[in-house]
C-alpha cells in the first residue's frame, strides 16, 4: 500500500516567489490552509497605490467552485436570493446566499463562464452546503481553488497597465463583465470585479502559468506606480467601499452557534439583493415574513466626528442622560483617501435611519492609560469612496 | 384539459381514501388520482396465479382506527377476527398467545406474560390516544399545540409514579432486553421479538424496538382480523364510502408533478399530459416522492430537502404469495388452526442472526415469517380445493448487495420454503405457482420509495412530532397548499386511516382559523 503524502503546511500560491522577492517586512497570516501576506513593505504605502496608481493582491486562496450540469442555473437560483437568470454569460453577480432561516450564510461573486458554466468565489469554504443543495439537482460542483491563479490589479492606472500588457479590447469591458484573452498560449481570464471600490480587474489563469502573468504586470506597470500590497491595505479599502466582511460585518449562518447572532441579508442592506419576484430561493419564505413583520437589525455606514477609528465601539442613540445601546460597530477606520473618520455597525431597528445621528463610545490608549471619547456619528446612504472612474466607460488613462 | 377542484388527492392508498371523503363530506369537490388501475395503494387484493388470489402487500388488519370506523360508518366484513398468534416450535409443541394469554410455556411465563402485557396495553393505549390527533408542534405559541403537548405531559404522569419511570425507560430500549428478564420461553421471546420489529430494518436488539412493539399494540388494542376478499376489499368499501361522499376518483393516473406557481401550490400534471388545478393537493406518496420528485427540490428549502433526503425508508420486508393444491400438514396444527396468524422465528436469537446479514446489505439465508391461509376462511380467493398462503418474510433489505436479480430472487424464496419445510415438509410438493415481492418490486408496484410500508422507519427520531422531518409533523409541508395524508405523516403506517383522516381535519381546521 502507497502512503500518500498529506501537505500539512500552509500551502504557497503560484505567486509566492514573486510576492516574497518583494517582501520586507515578514507578517504573513493563514487564509484557508494558504500563506498571505498581511503588508509587504508599508501598508499605508500599498494602500495609497489603490487609490492613487495599481496595487496588486494574490486572491489565489479565495475559495472558487465550478457549478456545472444541465440544472446549473436553476440551482444557482435556488441558491442565492437574487435573479441569476438575469446574468448572462460573460457576466459577473455579487451575490450573497441564505439557510432555511433566511440567514446569510456567506456572500461572494459568480462568474457565468459560458452558458451552463458557472464558478462562485468566496471567502469562506461551502462544500457541504452546496453539496446538500444540490440534492435533486443535475449539477456538478468542483472546487477548483488550486486550479486557479488568480491577483486583483486595483487602481486608477489599472486599465493603463493591462493595456500597455497588451490586452487590447479591454476598454469594451464594463464593471461585471468577463473577457478572455491569449496569454502565453493559454487563456487569461479578467473581471471588471474587486473589493476595493475602485476602477479595478481581476486576473484569472492556470497556476503554471501565474509566475509570468506576473512578470509581465509589473514590467507593464513599471511607469504607472504599480505596487504589490496585503491584506490590511485592502482592508481599509472595502471599509471605504462599504463592502462587508464574513466574520467582522456578519457571521456565517452554518458556523454560528447562538440564537440572534446572525443576519438576513435585509438587515445586513442587502435588499436590493433579494428578489421577492423568484418564485422561490433559499430562506425567501423567511426573508417575506421578515419583510412583513420588520427586521430586528440595521446595518450602518456611519461617518464620525474626530479621527479616532471607533473599533468595536457601542452606539447609543444619545450622547448623554437616559442614553441606550442600540448596537456596535463591526469595522471601522480612518480613511486617508477621504479624510472622514469612517465604521460600518449593525443597530436594533428602528435605529439608523440614513440621516439619523448616533453616538458611538470610542475608547482609545494614550502611554497605558484608557480613555473614553463619545463621538457624534451620522448615518450614511452611499459608500464613503465611490469614484465615477469606477464604472467609467471606456476607463481613463493615466 | 384543465379542471377544478377543491382539493387533489395524490394517490388512492387507503389514507388518501380516508381523507378525501372527509373532506368531500365537508362539501369539498374532490379528486383522487391513483397511479395503478385499482385503489387502495399497497391494500389491495391482486390475482397473482390464475385463479389465486391474494393482499398483494398488506395482509392483517390491526391497525384500522376505531375514529376511522365511526367517522366513515365502515364495516369491513371479516374472515378471521382477534386472530391468534401460533409461534410455530419443534415437534409440533407451539406456542399460542391471545390476548393476554399464552398457552404452551411454563407457568411463569403465563403470569409473567399477563404482567407484560398489561403493561404493554396501558403505555400502548396512550400512544394510541395521540394517533388521532395532530401532533403538538415543539417552541410553539399555539394554543391548541400547547393543550396537546400539555395534555401528553399530564397522561404521562397519570400513568403513576413506578409506570411513568417503566414507560420512560422502555420506549428507547430494545425488546430483546426486556424479554430475556422476563421470560423463560425461547418460542415465546422469538414471537414477540417478531412482533416488535415486521416491517422495520431493526433487529430484537435494535433501540426503539419496544416502541416498534407498543406501535403494532396500538393499533386495535392488538388484535389483528383478516378481511373477507383481501385487504383490497377494504381499500374498495373506502372507495365506494368516498364516492358516495361525492369524490371523483380516477385510476391508472399517474401524477407526474405536483405543479407549483409562484411559491404555492396550483395543482397537479399526470403523466399523461392532463392538468388538475386545485389551491389544496394533498399526497398520499411518502414524503420523499412527494418533496424530490413531484414538487421538485427547487420549490422547497435546501434543509428541508436534506432531512426529507436523509429519512430512512429502506424495507426490509418481503412478501411471498404461494398457490398451494391443498393444504400443507403442519404436525400439531388442528384444522381451524389455518385460519390464525401462524408465525416462525423460534427464539429471540433466531430473529436477530435473521436481520444480521441484512445490516450489510444480504439477505437473510434463515428468514423469519408471519405466515397466513387467507383462503381458508374465504374461498373465493383460491379454485376449490385449493388454498393460497400470503406470508411476510424478513429480511430482504431494499438495496440488496449486488441487486435483486433473478437469481437473488430464487435464493431467497428457497431460503422461505426451507424454513416452512421444517414445520411443513411437504409445502414444497404443494406449490402450484408463486410470487416473490422484494421491497424494489414493491416500491415499483405501490410507489413506495425503498419499499417501506410506513413510508419511513418508524423510530423516535421520525415519530410523533418530527414525523416525517421537523418542520412538517402537522401534515402541512413547506409550500402553501401542499399536505401530506400517508403513512409518512403522523402516526405511521399499516391500514389505519389516522394519518388521512387527521390531514382532513388540519387541512379544514387551518380553513376555519383562515
Amino acid at each position: 500500500m502507497s502512503i500518500q503524502e498529506v501537505h500539512q503546511g500552509r500551502l504557497r500560491s503560484p505567486f509566492h516567489s514573486r510576492i516574497s522577492a518583494l517582501d520586507t517586512v515578514n507578517q504573513w497570516h493563514e487564509w484557508k490552509g494558504y500563506s498571505s501576506a498581511d503588508a509587504l513593505y508599508c501598508e499605508d504605502m500599498e494602500y495609497f497605490a489603490i487609490r492613487n496608481a495599481t496595487a496588486v493582491f494574490d486572491l489565489t486562496p479565495m475559495t472558487k467552485y465550478r457549478i456545472t450540469g444541465p440544472d446549473a442555473l436553476e440551482y444557482i437560483d435556488r441558491l442565492v436570493t437574487r435573479d441569476m437568470s438575469k446574468i448572462k454569460p460573460g457576466r459577473v453577480a455579487y451575490a450573497v446566499w441564505c439557510d432555511d432561516r433566511g440567514q446569510v450564510i456567506d456572500d461572494g461573486t459568480i462568474f457565468h463562464l459560458k452558458k451552463g458554466e458557472y464558478r462562485l468565489c468566496s471567502q469562506e469554504r461551502h462544500f457541504a452546503w452546496l453539496q446538500t443543495a444540490a440534492i435533486g439537482f443535475d449539477v456538478s460542483i468542483v472546487l477548483e481553488t488550486e486550479d486557479v491563479a488568480g491577483l486583483a490589479v486595483q487602481g486608477p492606472t489599472s486599465f493603463t497597465v493591462l493595456k500597455t500588457m497588451g490586452l487590447n479590447g479591454l476598454e469594451d469591458l464594463k464593471p461585471f463583465g468577463l473577457m478572455n484573452f491569449g496569454f502565453n498560449g493559454v487563456d487569461l481570464m479578467v473581471s471588471r470585479t474587486g473589493f476595493t471600490g475602485d476602477l479595478g480587474y481581476e486576473l484569472w489563469i492556470q497556476p503554471d502559468k501565474a509566475e509570468l502573468l506576473w512578470d509581465a504586470l509589473f514590467e507593464a506597470g513599471k511607469l504607472y506606480g504599480i505596487r504589490a500590497m496585503g491584506t490590511h491595505a485592502l482592508e481599509l479599502a472595502r471599509i471605504e467601499a462599504g463592502y462587508l466582511a464574513a466574520y467582522e460585518d456578519f457571521l456565517p449562518a452554518n458556523a454560528t452557534v447562538r440564537n440572534g447572532r446572525t443576519r438576513s441579508p435585509l438587515e445586513l442592506g442587502l435588499d436590493w439583493l433579494v428578489d421577492f419576484k423568484k418564485p422561490n430561493f433559499n430562506g425567501r419564505r423567511a426573508l417575506a415574513e421578515e419583510k412583513r413583520n420588520g427586521s430586528k437589525w440595521r446595518l450602518v455606514k456611519l461617518d464620525i466626528e474626530g479621527n479616532k477609528a471607533a473599533h468595536s465601539s457601542y452606539i447609543f442613540s444619545k450622547e448623554k442622560g437616559n442614553k441606550r445601546e442600540i448596537g456596535f460597530v463591526t469595522s471601522a477606520a480612518w480613511s486617508p483617501v477621504c479624510k472622514q473618520n469612517i465604521a460600518l455597525g449593525t443597530v436594533r431597528m428602528p435605529h439608523g435611519k440614513v440621516g439619523s445621528n448616533v453616538w458611538v463610545e470610542i475608547y482609545y490608549q494614550r502611554e497605558m492609560h484608557w480613555s473614553r471619547a463619545m463621538a457624534k456619528a451620522t448615518v450614511v446612504d452611499k459608500p464613503f469612496w465611490f469614484p465615477p472612474r469606477r464604472g467609467a466607460m471606456p476607463p481613463g488613462p493615466y | 384539459m384543465t379542471d377544478k377542484y377543491d382539493a387533489i388527492v395524490v394517490g388512492g392508498g387507503h389514507n388518501g381514501l380516508v381523507c378525501a371523503a372527509l373532506l368531500a363530506r365537508s362539501g369539498k369537490q374532490v379528486l383522487v388520482l391513483e397511479a395503478n388501475d385499482q385503489v387502495g395503494g399497497a391494500a389491495v387484493t391482486r390475482e397473482f396465479a390464475d385463479g389465486y388470489s391474494v393482499s398483494a402487500c398488506a395482509h392483517l388488519l390491526y391497525q384500522l382506527q376505531p375514529s376511522v370506523r365511526k367517522d366513515l360508518k365502515l364495516s369491513p366484513k371479516l374472515a378471521s377476527e382477534d386472530m391468534t398468534t401460533i409461534a410455530l416450535g419443534d415437534d409440533g409443541q407451539h406456542v399460542r398467545i391471545q390476548g393476554k394469554h399464552v398457552d404452551g410455556v411454563s407457568d411463569a411465563d403465563v403470569d409473567s406474560f399477563r404482567g407484560f402485557h398489561k403493561r404493554m396495553t396501558r403505555f400502548a393505549n396512550l400512544l394510541r390516544s395521540y394517533f388521532n390527533k395532530t401532533p403538538p408542534r415543539l417552541g410553539t405559541s399555539d394554543f391548541s399545540d400547547l393543550l396537546t403537548l400539555g395534555r401528553l405531559g399530564i397522561d404521562v404522569r397519570l400513568l403513576g409514579k413506578t409506570e411513568m419511570r417503566e414507560f420512560l425507560r422502555l420506549i428507547g430500549i430494545n425488546i430483546h432486553d426486556e424479554l430475556t428478564e422476563r421470560f423463560e420461553s425461547s418460542l415465546l421471546k422469538g414471537a414477540l421479538s417478531l412482533d416488535a420489529v415486521l416491517g422495520t430494518h431493526l433487529g430484537p436488539r435494535s433501540p426503539n424496538t419496544i416502541m416498534t412493539y407498543l406501535y403494532r399494540l396500538a393499533g386495535d388494542h392488538g388484535r389483528t382480523a383478516s378481511p373477507i376478499g383481501g385487504m383490497g376489499s377494504v381499500s374498495d368499501e373506502l372507495a365506494q364510502v368516498a364516492r358516495e361522499s361525492g369524490v371523483t376518483i380516477r385510476t391508472g393516473m399517474p401524477v407526474s408533478r405536483i405543479v407549483i406557481d409562484n411559491g404555492r401550490v396550483a395543482g397537479v400534471e399526470t403523466a399523461s399530459g392532463e392538468r388538475f388545478d386545485s389551491m389544496t393537493v394533498i399526497s398520499n406518496a411518502d414524503p420523499k416522492q412527494t418533496i424530490i420528485e413531484l414538487v421538485g427540490a427547487r420549490h422547497v428549502e435546501t434543509g428541508f430537502t436534506h432531512r426529507i433526503h436523509h429519512l430512512r425508508m429502506k424495507g426490509n420486508a418481503a412478501k411471498l404469495h404461494l398457490a398451494l393444491d391443498g393444504l400443507p400438514t403442519i404436525d400439531g396444527l388442528s384444522k381451524k388452526d389455518y385460519a390464525e396468524r401462524i408465525v416462525i422465528a423460534p427464539d429471540e436469537h433466531y430473529v436477530e442472526r435473521a436481520f444480521n446479514p441484512a445490516k450489510y446489505g444480504e439477505s437473510s439465508p434463515e428468514p423469519v415469517l408471519e405466515i397466513t391461509f387467507p383462503s381458508f376462511r374465504d374461498s373465493e380467493l383460491a379454485p376449490a380445493g385449493k388454498h393460497v398462503m400470503s406470508a411476510i418474510v424478513q429480511y430482504a433489505p431494499y438495496e440488496r448487495e449486488g441487486g435483486w436479480t433473478d437469481a437473488a430472487r430464487q435464493e431467497f424464496e428457497a431460503a422461505a420454503i426451507r424454513v416452512i419445510e421444517r414445520y411443513a415438509p411437504e409445502i414444497a410438493q404443494r406449490i402450484t405457482a408463486s410470487e416473490l415481492l422484494t421491497p424494489v418490486d414493491i416500491e415499483r408496484e405501490f410507489h413506495i420509495t425503498g419499499g417501506h410500508w410506513h413510508h419511513g422507519e418508524l423510530t423516535l427520531d421520525q415519530f410523533l412530532f418530527v414525523r416525517p422531518v421537523c418542520g412538517a409533523a402537522q401534515y402541512r409541508m413547506p409550500v402553501d397548499g401542499l399536505y401530506l395524508c400517508g403513512a409518512g405523516a403522523h402516526p405511521g403506517g399499516g391500514v389505519s386511516g389516522a394519518a388521512g383522516r387527521n390531514a382532513a381535519r388540519a387541512i379544514l381546521s387551518r380553513e376555519k382559523a383562515a
